[in-house]
C-alpha cells in the first residue's frame, strides 16, 4: 500500500536532482517521464485490483503483476542510480544484477563436487573480468567481447578435466558455460550501451550547422583520429560517415538524446514485450506455442505482443538514434530476443523441474525470472546497433 | 566484529532464513541441524536475530577449531564450545560438559550427526548425545533445524567457498516425551529435521 506513496515521494526531489545532470537532456527527459509515468499507473491499478476483495482475477495472476511491477520499480531505480553513478556505476551495478542471477542459476542446477573449484573461478575471475573489461569502454571491446566465449568456455571444461571427475562431463561444462553466458556475458551489453559512439542517419543536426570540408570518412581515418588530439577528434564527429552505403552523421548527445536513453529505451521495449505477450496471452491465447515447457505461452500472445512491441518501440524513436522504422525493426528484434530468452529459461527451469528461480531454495526472489529476456535481447541490440549506428 | 562476520557469512552463503512454526526467542534453546559443510555453525549462528546470538553457543569439534589462527578466532567470536572428539572421559563427557556450559542463560547449536557425512544424499544416524542432554535438562526446547545447499557452498576438503544461494529452516520445537526410549526418540528427531526439507 505505501509503495505508491514511497514512489510519489521518492520521485520529485530525484527529478529536480536528475535535472542537473548532462546525460539528461530533454527527450532522455521525456523517455524517463513515459517511464515513470507508465510504473505509476501499474502500480496504481495493482493497488486497485489488490483492494477488490472478490475481483475477477484470481490470486495467482494478481501476486504475478506484483511482483512484476515491484521488479519495475527495482530496475528503474538501479538504471538511474547506475545512470547517476555515470557509466562506471552502472556496469558495477549491472554486474551486481548478473552475480546475483549467476548464484541462483548455479544453484537451480545441481552441479558435482568436482565443479567446486571452477565455479570459484567462474564466480570469483569470469564475473568480474567481464565487468572490469566492459567498465574500461570500448577501447576494449575486442576483449570484452570474446573473454568468455573464448577463454571462460575453454577453461570451463579443462579445469572440470582437471578435477578427474568424469562423470557427465559434457553435461556439466554447459551448464556451468550457459550459465556464465547467459547471466553474465549477455547481460553485460547493456550496460555498454552507454559507451557507443552514437550515429544517426535522421537529416538535420550538425550536417545543417556545419560544413563538411573533410567529406565521408574512411573507417580507419575515424578509428585513427579518435585517439589522437581532443580539437582533431572534435572535428571528425562533426563529420559523416559512410556505414553499410548510409551516411551517418553524429548524433548529438546535447540535443537529440543520450546513451542513457538508449539504455532506458532498451530496457524498456523488453519488459514491454514481456508485457504485451502476457496481455495478449490472457486475452486472446488459444494454441500454445511449446506446451511441455510453457503452457502460458501462445501464438497469439506472441504475435499480439510483437506487433504491439514494435509500434510502442516505433512511436518512441525520438528517444534513440534511429529512424522510425529503423526504430520499429529494433523493437521487433527485441522483442522476439527476449521471447527467445524467456521460452529458453522456462525450459531450463523445466528441466530442473522448479517454475520460478527464486523458489528453488525457499524465499529467494527471483532476480533470473525478471531478467532472462533482457539477457538474450542485450547482445543482440548491442551489436546491431554498434554495426549499423556507430562509424565503421 | 561479530556482527561482521555474520553479515559476510550471510552474504556469501546467500542464506535465507525461515521460522516456520517457531518464533526466534531467547529462552534456552538446543538448535539440532544437518551437518553438510564446515560452514553450518558459522552460518547459522549468524543467521540468527542479534540478542538470539549473543545468548547460543555452537558446539564444534576443538580439532578442527583449533586448527589454525583464523579458525580459533572465528570459534572466539562465535564463542563457540569445543569438544575434544578424541579423548573423552567419563567425568567430562561431552553432554556433561554442554550442560555446565550453558548454565541458564545460554543455547546451543549441535549436529547430532556428528562429523560430517560422506554422501550428500542422506543424513546420517543421530547419535545419541541429543537424548541424554533433553534427559538431564528436560526443560531445553529442543529445535530442528534443516541446512540446505550449504554443501555446495564449501564442500567437504575445500578452502575456497562458492556463493551459491542456501536455506536455513528453523521448526517447532521438540521435547523428550515421558518414556520414550533412545531409539525412537533419536528417529523422532531426525525426521523432524527432514521434514523440514519439504516445508
Amino acid at each position: 500500500m505505501s509503495q505508491l506513496s514511497v514512489a510519489v515521494v521518492g520521485i520529485e526531489p530525484l527529478l529536480m536532482f536528475l535535472a542537473g545532470r548532462d546525460w539528461l537532456n530533454v527527450r532522455t527527459r521525456w523517455l524517463l517521464g513515459v517511464v515513470l509515468a507508465t510504473l505509476a499507473i501499474a502500480n496504481v491499478v495493482v493497488l486497485v485490483l489488490k483492494r477488490q476483495p472478490e475481483n475477477s482475477l484470481n490470486a495467482a495472476m494478481l501476486r504475478t503483476i506484483n511482483l512484476r511491477v515491484r521488479a519495475w520499480w527495482m530496475m528503474c531505480a538501479i538504471l538511474v542510480a547506475g545512470i547517476l553513478l555515470d557509466y562506471r556505476g552502472t556496469v558495477l551495478l549491472f554486474g551486481g544484477v548478473s552475480f546475483w542471477a549467476l548464484r541462483e542459476f548455479v544453484t537451480m542446477t545441481p552441479t558435482r563436487r568436482g565443479d567446486h573449484r571452477t565455479l570459484f573461478w567462474v564466480f570469483f575471475l569470469f564475473t568480474p573480468l567481464q565487468y572490469v573489461l566492459v567498465g574500461l569502454g570500448r577501447e576494449f571491446y575486442g576483449l570484452y567481447s570474446i573473454m568468455i566465449p573464448v577463454y571462460a568456455s575453454l577453461f570451463i571444461p579443462a579445469r572440470i578435466a582437471l578435477s578427474g571427475d568424469y562423470k557427465r562431463f559434457l553435461e556439466r561444462s554447459a551448464k556451468i558455460s550457459v550459465g556464465l553466458l547467459i547471466c553474465v556475458y549477455a547481460l553485460s551489453y547493456a550496460p555498454a550501451l552507454l559507451d557507443l559512439e552514437l550515429y544517426t542517419t535522421r537529416p538535420g543536426g550538425a550536417t545543417s550547422q556545419e560544413s563538411i570540408l573533410n567529406g565521408p570518412l574512411v573507417p580507419a581515418a575515424q578509428s585513427e583520429q579518435a585517439q589522437s588530439e581532443q580539437a582533431q577528434s572534435e572535428q571528425a564527429e562533426s563529420g559523416q560517415v559512410q556505414n553499410a552505403g548510409r551516411k551517418l552523421r553524429p548524433w548529438s548527445t546535447a540535443a537529440e538524446g543520450s546513451n542513457a536513453g538508449l539504455l532506458f529505451y532498451f530496457v524498456l521495449i523488453v519488459q514491454l514485450g514481456d508485457v504485451f505477450q502476457y496481455v495478449w496471452g490472457k486475452l486472446l491465447g488459444r494454441r500454445v506455442i511449446a506446451p511441455e515447457i510453457n503452457a502460458s505461452r501462445t501464438w497469439e500472445g506472441f504475435l499480439g505482443g510483437l506487433t504491439s512491441t514494435t509500434i510502442v518501440g516505433a512511436l518512441l524513436w525520438w528517444a534513440t538514434p534511429f529512424l522510425m522504422w529503423e526504430a520499429a525493426l529494433m523493437a521487433a528484434i527485441t522483442a522476439l530476443t527476449g521471447f527467445a530468452g524467456g521460452l529458453t529459461m522456462s525450459a531450463i527451469k523445466r528441466d530442473r523441474g522448479v517454475t520460478d528461480t527464486g523458489t528453488l531454495v525457499q524465499g529467494h526472489a527471483g532476480v533470473l525470472d525478471r531478467i532472462d529476456s533482457l539477457c538474450f535481447a542485450a547482445p543482440v541490440f548491442f551489436h546491431l546497433t554498434s554495426h549499423f549506428f556507430t562509424p565503421k | 566484529m561479530a556482527t561482521v562476520l555474520s553479515v559476510i557469512a550471510k552474504l556469501l552463503a546467500g542464506t535465507n532464513i525461515r521460522w516456520v512454526d517457531c518464533h526466534p526467542d531467547t529462552c534456552q534453546r538446543v538448535y539440532f541441524a544437518n551437518h553438510t559443510s564446515h560452514l553450518d555453525a558459522l552460518v547459522l549462528w549468524s543467521s540468527l536475530p542479534r540478542p538470539i546470538r549473543a545468548l547460543t553457543r555452537p558446539v564444534a569439534a576443538r580439532d578442527y577449531w583449533e586448527r589454525d589462527v583464523f579458525r580459533r578466532y572465528v570459534a572466539a567470536l562465535l564463542n563457540a564450545l569445543l569438544i575434544d572428539r578424541q579423548n573423552i572421559k567419563v567425568h567430562a563427557s561431552p553432554v556433561e560438559m554442554m550442560i555446565r556450559a550453558i548454565g541458564d542463560t545460554y543455547s546451543l547449536i549441535v549436529f547430532p550427526e556428528g562429523s560430517r557425512r560422506k554422501s550428500d544424499e542422506e543424513m546420517g544416524e543421530f547419535k545419541s548425545g541429543l537424548y541424554y542432554l533433553s534427559k538431564k535438562r528436560p526443560d531445553l526446547e529442543l529445535v530442528p533445524v534443516f541446512i540446505d545447499n550449504l554443501n555446495r557452498v564449501l564442500p567437504r576438503g575445500e578452502f575456497l567457498p562458492v556463493p551459491l544461494l542456501s536455506c536455513i529452516t528453523i521448526g517447532p520445537p521438540l521435547w523428550l516425551e515421558t518414556g520414550e526410549s533412545k531409539t525412537d526418540f533419536l528417529r523422532r528427531a531426525k525426521e523432524a529435521v527432514r521434514r523440514l526439507k519439504d516445508v
